[in-house]
This record gives structure tokens, sequence and C-alpha cells, in this order.
């Protein structure tokens, strides 16, 4: 697959978000900005839309297990068939944005883009945008399982409705996602007002695109546009969390990894660890290997490639990240530290 | 086909036709060539004079089956249009905006399915409703009696539009996409999306798995004699034999047309055991089933193979491309 080959692929964004938490007020400011795209839109609800659209497509979500042995295979049924049609008329659109129903797990969408090759023929998963309620979020991330898959699986959060909550209850709540999610990137707003550029083209699925991850939330926090920086995020006056059953693993090994021991590491972890893992990342030092390997996964699902080559000032060095349910963080890390070459 | 051992290529037999859309299906009406369009459009006509009769305005075909006297549509505008060789186009239903997923046509009956919903209409006119546990994405009817099979998640159904009571569902777990009944109406075949193909022998429901394929088989055809199943998904047309009362099982495929690229449709000769076979990067070839001899038609190039189709006689082959390139051959007398 040629570098250009991959961008003329359809991106497509995935909106989820609790109910009530502004899914669609976002939807509607993407399809009312001047912004020269066309989107095609794939909706459960018709009628919330309230631009007029050619091409807003109805869909019930199908939710199909794959069948070949892995439970947690899981896809969308309806998105492979929506995308096989729209792919008929390609000129017709730039990118497809994707709204999930307030309940819905974002798994399967996303395994749809690792499983389907006709799918991934014709597209490309840009990132999973999740929409939250600032006031209400806490509330859902403690009584709703699928509140909490949505922001673990986020690459771009959006913490909406931020003028009815104190300032205090905002960092509370920044504090409670980032316990969960540490890297995805976190935008306030109040109905939704963000950037688009902060929302669509993230390229957060591109392996060229896995930048410097870095395990430390408060240096992630850093790619955060909205954040007051007055506001004591650079100091340790910030509360730290830890969310009881959802968390993240990193890892950092310096030097090189020993690809003999690695890849049969990472298959075993995804294999017995897959149904906890909603994603994972890394970029990976290959003795002997000038180029950086990077690979993500969601769920039992990997996707790695020999990227660009290490830079000479650059170290070498080994990371990967597991944002997952009751992971063996322990397994993990000695797991990964035993690949070293 | 006797010219086959002494043809060494039919390339220059081939007469191009700028389609200018994604290519749905390639039919012939009444022994005149005819393309349907994904921008809506029905090319009608012989290479030199066609027309394009807009069928789906402002709307993309998504779906198109013909039986060499209609080419029916099915579009995103939840519209279904029956287009004959005059250039007559006749709607025959209208599902308010919702997708055309699957169509199948046989005689003046004919079926189609939007979402859950499938409809068939009887010779007289009329349509009659089922309601599939998921999104139907197959169709086809029984060579015998008004049945009709349809194929969902986890399985196929056939239902008797003018019986009341229980469509038979025929279970198997998985998403089924295409469906095709042996010419002999022993047999139901799905192509499933774990790119493997499942079978059901209807006397006992005796299922059938046919494995082995890198890709989704989304194009199946029968020999003229039923005795063979052409299906893409390979790098070769992987044809199965159906003549025995047990179908394949137990035995191998044959493979034709073996090269280095993807085969994405394929198209039994109505008369010789001869199966053209299109492919991912273009080409299009004639393969015979007897010695695996080959003779290309295309030359790769311009992307997949989307639509090929034989007239009646077996004399002329029609294909189109996903990038809206097109062509007609015609066979040396």
């Amino acid at each position: 697959m040629t570098a250009s080959h991959e961008r003329q692929k359809i991106p497509v964004t995935v909106l989820t978000g609790y109910l009530g938490a502004g899914k669609t007020t976002l939807l509607n400011r993407i399809l009312s900005e001047p912004h020269g795209k066309r989107y095609a839109v794939v909706v459960n609800e018709f009628g919330e839309i309230g631009i007029d659209n050619e091409l807003v497509i109805g869909a019930d979500e199908e939710v199909f297990e794959m069948n070949n042995g892995c439970i947690c295979c899981t896809v969308r049924g309806d998105l492979i068939r929506i995308i096989e049609g729209l792919m008929k008329r390609k000129g017709r659109f730039d990118a497809i944005i994707v709204e999930t129903t307030g309940l819905a797990d974002p798994a399967p969408v996303a395994q749809t883009f690792f499983v389907d090759e006709d799918v991934q023929r014709a597209a490309r998963l840009d990132a999973v945008v999740t929409v939250a309620d600032a006031k209400w979020l806490a509330q859902r991330l403690r009584d709703a399982p699928e509140a909490k898959n949505q922001i673990a699986f986020a690459d771009v959060i959006i913490i909406n409705k931020t003028d009815l909550v104190s300032s205090a209850e905002l960092r509370e709540v920044e504090a409670r996602i980032r316990a969960i999610n540490p890297y995805a990137s976190l935008h306030r707003a109040k109905k939704c007002d963000v950037a688009l550029s902060d929302v669509l083209e993230r390229r957060a699925f591109d392996l060229d695109r896995i930048l410097e991850i870095e395990p430390d939330f408060l240096a992630a926090a850093d790619h955060d546009h909205e954040h007051d920086h007055a506001d004591g995020h650079h100091n340790h006056g910030l509360k730290h969390y830890h969310d009881e059953d959802m968390q993240s693993v990193a890892v950092r090994l310096e030097g090189d990894v020993d690809p003999a021991k690695f890849m049969p590491w990472i298959n075993r972890v995804t294999q017995e660890q897959g149904p906890n893992i909603l994603r994972c990342k890394g970029i990976v030092a290959m003795k002997g290997d000038p180029n950086r390997f990077v690979f993500q996964g969601v769920h039992m699902m990997l996707d790695g490639d020999s990227q660009r080559e290490w830079k000479s000032n650059e170290k070498r060095e080994s990371k990967v990240i597991f944002i997952g349910r009751d992971l063996a963080e322990e397994d993990i890390r000695n797991g990964f530290l035993a690949c070293a070459a | 086909m006797t010219e086959a051992q002494t043809t060494a290529s039919l390339t220059q037999h081939v007469r191009p036709i700028e389609a200018g859309a994604h290519v749905i299906a390639a039919a012939f009406l009444d022994g005149a060539p005819a393309l349907a369009l994904a921008d809506g459009v029905v090319l009608m006509g012989e290479p030199d004079e066609q027309k394009r009769v807009v069928v789906h305005p402002d709307a993309t075909i998504l779906t198109a089956v013909g039986d060499g006297s209609t080419l029916m549509t099915g579009g995103d505008d939840g519209r279904v249009v029956a287009s004959r060789a005059d250039g007559e186009a006749q709607q025959i239903a209208d599902e308010k905006g919702r997708w055309i997923d699957a169509l199948t046509l046989r005689g003046n009956a004919c079926a189609w399915s939007a979402g859950k919903q499938v409809r068939a209409r009887d010779e007289a006119g009329v349509v009659k409703t089922w309601s599939a546990p998921s999104t139907v994405r197959g169709l086809a009817f029984q060579p015998k009696g008004y049945r009709l099979a349809a194929t969902h998640y986890n399985g196929a159904t056939l239902w008797f539009p003018k019986v009341e009571g229980a469509p038979q569902t025929l279970e198997w777990k998985g998403a089924h996409l295409d469906a095709t009944f042996s010419p002999d109406g022993r047999f139901l075949v799905t192509s499933m999306q774990e790119n493997v193909l499942h079978g059901w022998r209807l006397q006992d429901s005796r299922h059938m798995r046919m494995t082995g394929y890198p890709a989704k088989t989304r194009s199946l055809s029968w020999s003229q004699d039923g005795a063979w199943l052409a299906t893409s998904g390979a790098d070769a047309a992987v044809v199965w034999p159906f003549k025995d009362k047990d179908g394949p099982m137990g035995k191998a495929p044959r493979e034709c047309g073996v090269r280095e690229a993807r085969v994405t449709i394929v198209a039994f000769h109505p008369k010789a055991l001869v199966v053209a076979i299109g492919y991912a990067d273009g080409a299009v070839l004639l393969c015979r089933l007897a010695d695996a001899a080959e003779i290309p038609v295309r030359h790769p190039g311009d992307g997949p193979i989307s639509a090929v189709g034989w007239d009646a006689t077996g004399a002329r082959l029609l294909f189109g491309l996903e990038s809206g390139a097109a062509g007609l051959l015609t066979l040396p007398a």
C-alpha cells in the first residue's frame, strides 16, 4: 500500500458520546461550517440533523460477530454495506462521518476498518471523537460502562457544556477522563464550539502519525489548546484519580527490542488480554532495523508496519501503551521489558 | 469455441466503450449491450450509437440485474426501475429514499430489499412483503416455483411470497452476502463476510463449506449445464463441481485463469464450458474449463473489472470497470 494510495482513501470520523452529550450539536456544526467539504453522514436517527444534506444515510447498528472463533471480533455489518455503496460514487463527497448511538461501543466500528478488506481499500478510520457532558460525565462513568468505553476509546474528547459547571467541577471531570485515557486530545467546549481542525483530519489511526506518544499524562495534556495554563496544570496541584477498572499502562524501554521476543509477546498479550484491551499503540526500536516499527490495535486486532528511519539525533527507545479494563499491568510491564535485545 | 486453440488473443476484437462511471452491471437487452452505471444512467446500444438513459436522476445505482430483455436497477434513491431495449424505463417500486440493497429477477417476477424489508412482485404485479431478522444482502429466486431466498446475518431464509406462515430459515453463523441457487434447484449457495462460501443441500438442509478464499466472493456464476459454479475472491476463478448428489463435498475445485491479481467477476459462457474472468487489475480473459487454456480479452490497466456479461448466444461479451472504462468483445466467427 503506497503512501499516495493511503492519502486517496476517504477519511472516516466516528462520533461517539453518551445520550445527550451533544453529538448531534457537533454534527450540525460540522455540516454547517463553510469548510467547502462534502460529508456523507451515517446516522442512526433521522430527523435530528438540522442541515439539509443529500448524503445523510440512515443505518441500523448491526453488530456482527465474525465467524472466526474470536469472540471480541465484532464489526458493523451495516457500515461495510454503506461504505461499499458510497464508494460507487466517489466524487460526491470528501469524507464520511459515522454517528453512533449513545449506548454504542466504538470497538465494532473501529474493527470494521481492520477486518474488512474492501472497506480498507476504500476508506481509512481517521479518529474516534467522543463528546462528553461536563456536568454528567462523572456520574455516567460510575453507572454506564458504555460511557467509560467511549472515553477510553477516544482519540479526541470534547468536554461539552462547560458553561454549566464550575471550574473546579471542570477540573474534576478532566482528571476523571485523564485517569482513563491520558492520550486523547482534550477540548473544552460550549455547544460543541470547537475548531473543526481539532475534530476532523486527525489521522489518529494512521501508523505514520503515531507521533511521540508520551506516557505521561501531564505532557499529554500539553496537546490541549483549550487548557488554561495558569490553572495549575504544570504544578502538582492537579488531583490524580485512579479509575477502578479502566486504566492505561505505558511502558518505556531504553535501547533496542529483540523482534524474535517482541512479536510473539505482542501477539500473546493481545490474544490473552484482547477482550480487555480497548486500544494499544507503540513505537518500537527493533534490533538491527534502521526504521521505527509502529503498531496499533483494537482488542485482538493489530496493525503494524515499519515506518520511517530513526533520526540520528533521536534516542532509540521503545514505548507501548495499552488502554483497557482490568489490565494485568505487571504482566504487561515485565513482559515488554523482557523483550529487550 | 474451437478457435480457442488457434487464437492467441481476442483483444483486437474488443470495441472500447467510454462509460464514464463505475459500471454496476453489464447485460444485453434483446441482443443489444446495456451497462448500468453508478451515476444513475443505463448506457444502451452498440458502441458507436449509444444512448444514455437517466433512470435514477441525481442518484446512484447500487445494484442491477439483467435477464436478456429487462435490466432492473436499484438505487440509493429507493427506486427499482426496469429498463428495456427500446429505452423505456418503468418504475417498479419506490422505497422512499432507502437504499435498494439487493435485487433479483426471473421472467416477469422480481424481488428487492431495502434494509430488512424484502418485497416480491409476481407476474401479475402483486407485491408481498417479508421482514428479515437483519439487513438482507442477497436475493435469489428458486429455479422452479415462486420461492425466494434472502441472505442475512446468521443464515438465509426461503420464503414463498404467496403462502402464509413462517418461512424456512437455514441457519449458519456469520454474515451472508450474495445468494444463488443451482440451476436444478438442489443447492443454495451464499457468499460470506468471512471469505468462505456456504451451501445447503435443500433436500435435507445439509451444510457445505467452501473455503480457502483470500478475499470475499462477490461474483458467482453457474455453467449452463449446472455442473459447475465459478466464483471470484481468489487469484484464479475457483470452480466447484456440483454434478454429484453431494455437490462439491470432499472434492477439490478447479482453478481457472491463475494470475497475480484478484478475480473480481466471473461469468460462464451460456453454451460452452468457458468462463469469462475479470480481475482487480483490469484484465479480462476467457478460460476453458477442460484444459484451463486462456485467451486474453483485455490487458491489465485502469483498475478493477466490476461487471461482465454474455449475450444469450455467447457470441458477445460486455464488460465494465470501476473506473468507467468498458468494452464489447465480439468473438470471431
